[in-house]
């Protein structure tokens, strides 16, 4: 909006705007979205530089090597990552006011976000079946921790996936909706770039130390 | 009822539960409990439920907002002050054998629900509900970016404070100190529910409180009027953007470091326990990374109060603008670089000891900056000395010498020997009560006649003002005597008889306070009998210099009729001088958006949660959180948050403006 604030043809300087028009619904919702999404950012953050301090702590238990199998995790990263394309395929259907497609897409990548999450939960249930669990040492609390976290928000993305796919189909692509699928978009990918460090962090250097 | 379906529906809460055993405690209940009920039969009584429900409670108007948050810190500012009270009172009298009158006990409690409640409850609320009323007036917006969003962080901080408060009564609070450190704060020594209570009342309010420092963010980067470029906006507004910056970049850090806690004592993890390579020392850590951006927070906006009061009560444009908002952005970022001069002690090795004590001490030149920029405000400047300006002058005063024990702490050797000592306890009241609570005085004092049409009555007010700065003396400088002596903190008996005379003086002083938080709510109630009399009809009581001065008082909802247009960094000011005619003509209808009752609903289930989650009642937990998650996602099905108010509204409330500023002529 470019207002012109220097002083009018006659003179006289202009101190309000006799014609003003108010700001568009969602004016500073991406902006806010962001911010909110680097707080949850230093969330992460602080969780890694836990597991960083803590993370060699195994108190004589289990170990990253007795325990993580990396094609599992390889199979489970590949989830999300898939899970992140159909959802830029979904942004792009939108973007083409096709809302069926859209949908599917939306769909699919619920599908893969719920896989990540139930290969997930395999593989907790069995590191705590062969007695690693959170409480055995510090470095299992912080893996637990920083793991599940991230699980926690993938399956919270998962309930607001599902939300605003009852909300399309009730309403339509109107322009609070491409709004919000906007948002859940930038979300998901933060959870996939998370991933991605927890992955080389975690999983693969884990399994190097 | 068997015992184990009673521990199905009550958890851990029996009757004994209850204090019923502390006499001070009963006592205390009873007469809350008596004023409670006469305010709730009152209410009732002359039928304002309705009223406070529709108006204020569900509210998303940010003036609204901003005054229940300051009442909020009122509030609480009476219970943690008789905490302090109370601290003062045993302290003085715990010699030559006495056990003094509260046992250690319900002596920890005391310590470590003052700390508690006078930064979170207190501070917080007072500097947010600050901010809340005065940014979108002042960058000329007509509320926040996310108004519903900013009832709901209301809300949280309150459901906060209720849990604060209901471990008074239903038993009891953490004896850990304000930042609960383990191994102490972990189950094995903290087995009884006043941790839980501390992590959830925290954990509640600090939702509200991120949510609040992102509202506002948004609200200043995208919602400042035409003209009003970063280099124009008013200081105030300057350093509430550093404060909500420094929010969104360190609560998020306390909000981890408590989950690990509960986790720790909940599910039995060991992140800060001493055994299977846990590490306490990493919780201390953690909790200052955001502890000390936190002390920035409630003082960075302090520092912008008292350039606005400054400017205006010497009638000439604040010195070195430039050069303040430079000195608030470094120190935003010095910040974060400090925290570990916090335990010295720790061990961490001179390198890094000697790297936080200089950072720590490099703060010290902004905020010298921001105290010359001041002087030289006044200087040849026609001074007015209102209440507000007392309290920046008593504030710098003050401030200057608290700065400067603070940076005798910042060396290392010297903070060895004076670590957890009186003088730490000294030092920081100084620079909080001189910075932070002065600051806070002085802008209730400014914009009081802006939120409610009529100025404070200036003879109670000065009264108050006496008393707060004599008793400050009198309560802490002992103090420095005392840690100077060695005299460590959160003692509750003391051997040594010949000390004893320094803590009576630091009652006595406690006691002066104790008058002037009394001569200010007296203050208030002589204000509002005297309301016509002090009268505010222009709207710009002082003779001002931005922008919220430029609508009446108190605004109306949409603020101002017309989005104004700014020239200048003080733009009111530059208005009035260039001859601003105020338009009575061509009102349009104005976009606002609707009130909601979903922020409050949300917080009550939230802090339901938290007390279910207190009291291991397991039901009440799950239930509440499944109904928040129901009541959020049902929030989101109403697309409708808006509404127009008519031109009519418009054109009748600036009539009324009109006729008024007729008559003020």
């Amino acid at each position: 909006m470019t207002v012109a604030v220097n002083p009018t043809q006659t003179g006289e300087p202009v101190f309000y705007l006799a014609d003003e028009h108010p700001h568009p619904e969602g004016y500073s919702t991406s902006l806010g979205f962001w911010i909110y999404l680097m707080s949850d950012c230093l969330i992460f953050a602080i969780l890694f530089a836990t597991f960083g301090v803590l993370g060699g702590n195994y108190a004589a238990g289990p170990a990253p090597k007795d325990l993580f199998e990396l094609p599992l995790v390889a199979v489970n990263t590949s989830m999300l990552l898939l899970s992140s394309i159909t959802y830029g395929f979904a942004m792009l259907t939108m973007q083409q006011n096709k809302i069926a497609q859209t949908q599917i897409w939306l769909a699919i990548t619920g599908l893969f976000g719920a896989a990540f999450i139930g290969i997930e939960l395999s593989e907790f249930a069995h590191m705590i079946h062969e007695g690693a669990t959170p409480q055995r040492s510090a470095f299992l609390s912080a893996f637990f921790t920083l793991v599940g976290t991230h699980g926690l928000h993938v399956s919270c993305g998962l309930i607001w996936l599902v939300t605003l796919m009852v909300q399309v189909w009730k309403f339509g692509l109107i322009e609070a909706n491409r709004r919000r699928l906007m948002c859940l978009s930038m979300f998901w990918h933060f959870l996939d770039v998370v991933w991605i460090g927890v992955f080389t962090f975690v999983y693969l250097l884990g399994v190097l130390r | 009822m068997s015992p184990d379906l009673l521990k199905l529906i009550f958890g851990r809460l029996t009757f004994e539960s209850l204090p019923l055993h502390e006499p001070i405690v009963v006592g205390t209940f009873a007469v809350v409990a008596t004023g409670g009920l006469i305010m709730f039969a009152g209410l009732t009584y002359f039928r304002v439920w309705g009223y406070l429900w529709s108006e204020w409670f569900t509210s998303v108007d940010h003036k609204r907002i901003g005054i229940m948050y300051m009442i909020l810190g009122i509030v609480m500012l009476l219970r943690g002050f008789a905490d302090a009270l109370m601290m003062r009172l045993q302290q003085a009298l715990a010699f030559g054998g006495s056990e003094g009158y509260l046992n250690s006990h319900h002596y920890d409690q005391v310590f470590t629900a003052h700390g508690v409640i006078m930064i979170f409850f207190v501070a917080m609320p007072l500097v947010t509900g600050l901010m809340n009323f005065v940014v979108p007036l002042q960058i000329g917006a007509r509320d926040v970016s996310f108004p519903f969003l900013n009832n709901f962080s209301f809300w949280m901080t309150v459901g906060g404070a209720v849990l604060v408060m209901a471990s008074l009564f239903i038993g009891e609070f953490a004896r850990t100190g304000w930042l609960a450190y383990p191994p102490l704060s972990n189950i094995g020594y903290s087995p009884d529910v006043g941790v839980d209570y501390y992590i959830w009342g925290l954990q509640v309010a600090g939702v509200g409180t991120t949510l609040s420092g992102i509202n506002l963010i948004c609200t200043i980067v995208k919602l400042r009027c035409p003209g009003m470029t970063m280099m124009r906006m008013p200081v105030f507004t300057w350093t509430a953007l550093c404060t909500n910056v420094l929010i969104v970049a360190s609560f998020p850090v306390l909000t981890v470091v408590l989950a690990l806690l509960s986790l720790d004592r909940y599910v039995g993890t060991n992140f800060f326990t001493n055994d299977f390579g846990g590490s306490p020392m990493m919780y201390v850590n953690l909790i200052w990374i955001w502890g000390h951006p936190e002390v920035y927070i409630l003082v960075l906006p302090a520092f912008g109060i008292f350039s606005e009061v400054t400017s205006t009560f010497s009638g000439k444009r604040l010195f070195g603008y430039t050069s303040m908002v430079y000195a608030t952005v470094v120190i935003t970022i010095l910040s974060y670089l400090v925290w570990l001069h916090h335990f010295f002690t720790m061990g961490s090795g001179a390198s890094v000891n000697s790297f936080f004590g200089i950072t720590t001490m490099i703060i010290s030149i902004p905020t010298g900056a921001k105290m010359f920029n001041w002087l030289f405000t006044m200087y040849r400047g026609r001074i007015r000395f209102e209440l507000p300006m007392m309290w920046t002058i008593a504030f710098m005063l003050t401030f200057v010498l608290g700065g400067m024990t603070g940076v005798l702490l910042a060396v290392p050797p010297a903070d060895f020997v004076l670590h957890n000592s009186l003088f730490l306890i000294a030092h920081f009241h100084n620079v909080i009560i001189g910075g932070v609570v002065f600051g806070a005085f002085a802008g209730i004092g400014y914009w009081f006649p802006k939120a409610f049409g009529f100025k404070l009555d200036p003879f109670w007010g000065k009264l108050s003002f006496w008393f707060w700065v004599t008793g400050f003396y009198l309560a802490f400088m002992p103090l420095y005597v005392l840690g100077l002596m060695g005299v460590t903190r959160r003692l509750r008996v003391f051997d040594d008889p010949s000390l004893q005379i320094w803590f009576i003086v630091a009652g006595i002083g406690a006691f002066l306070v104790f008058l002037g938080i009394l001569s200010m709510l007296m203050q208030f109630a002589v204000s509002f009998l005297r309301r016509e009399q002090l009268k505010d009809v222009t709207g710009d009581p002082w003779d001002a210099r931005t922008l919220e001065w430029a609508t009446s008082s108190p605004p109306p909802a949409y603020n101002f009729a017309f989005t104004p247009v700014v020239h200048d960094n003080d733009a009111w000011w530059d208005m009035k001088r260039r001859g601003y005619q105020r338009p009575l003509t061509g009102f349009k209808p104005i976009h606002m958006p609707s009130s909601t009752g979903t922020g409050i609903i949300l917080a009550g289930l939230a802090t339901a949660m938290g007390f279910g989650l207190i009291w291991y009642i397991w039901w009440l937990a799950a239930a509440s959180f499944i109904a928040m998650l129901a009541v959020g996602i049902g929030h989101t099905f109403n697309y409708h948050r808006d509404f127009d108010i008519p031109a009519e509204d418009v054109i009748r409330a600036e009539d009324v403006r009109t006729k008024l500023l007729a008559g003020a002529k």
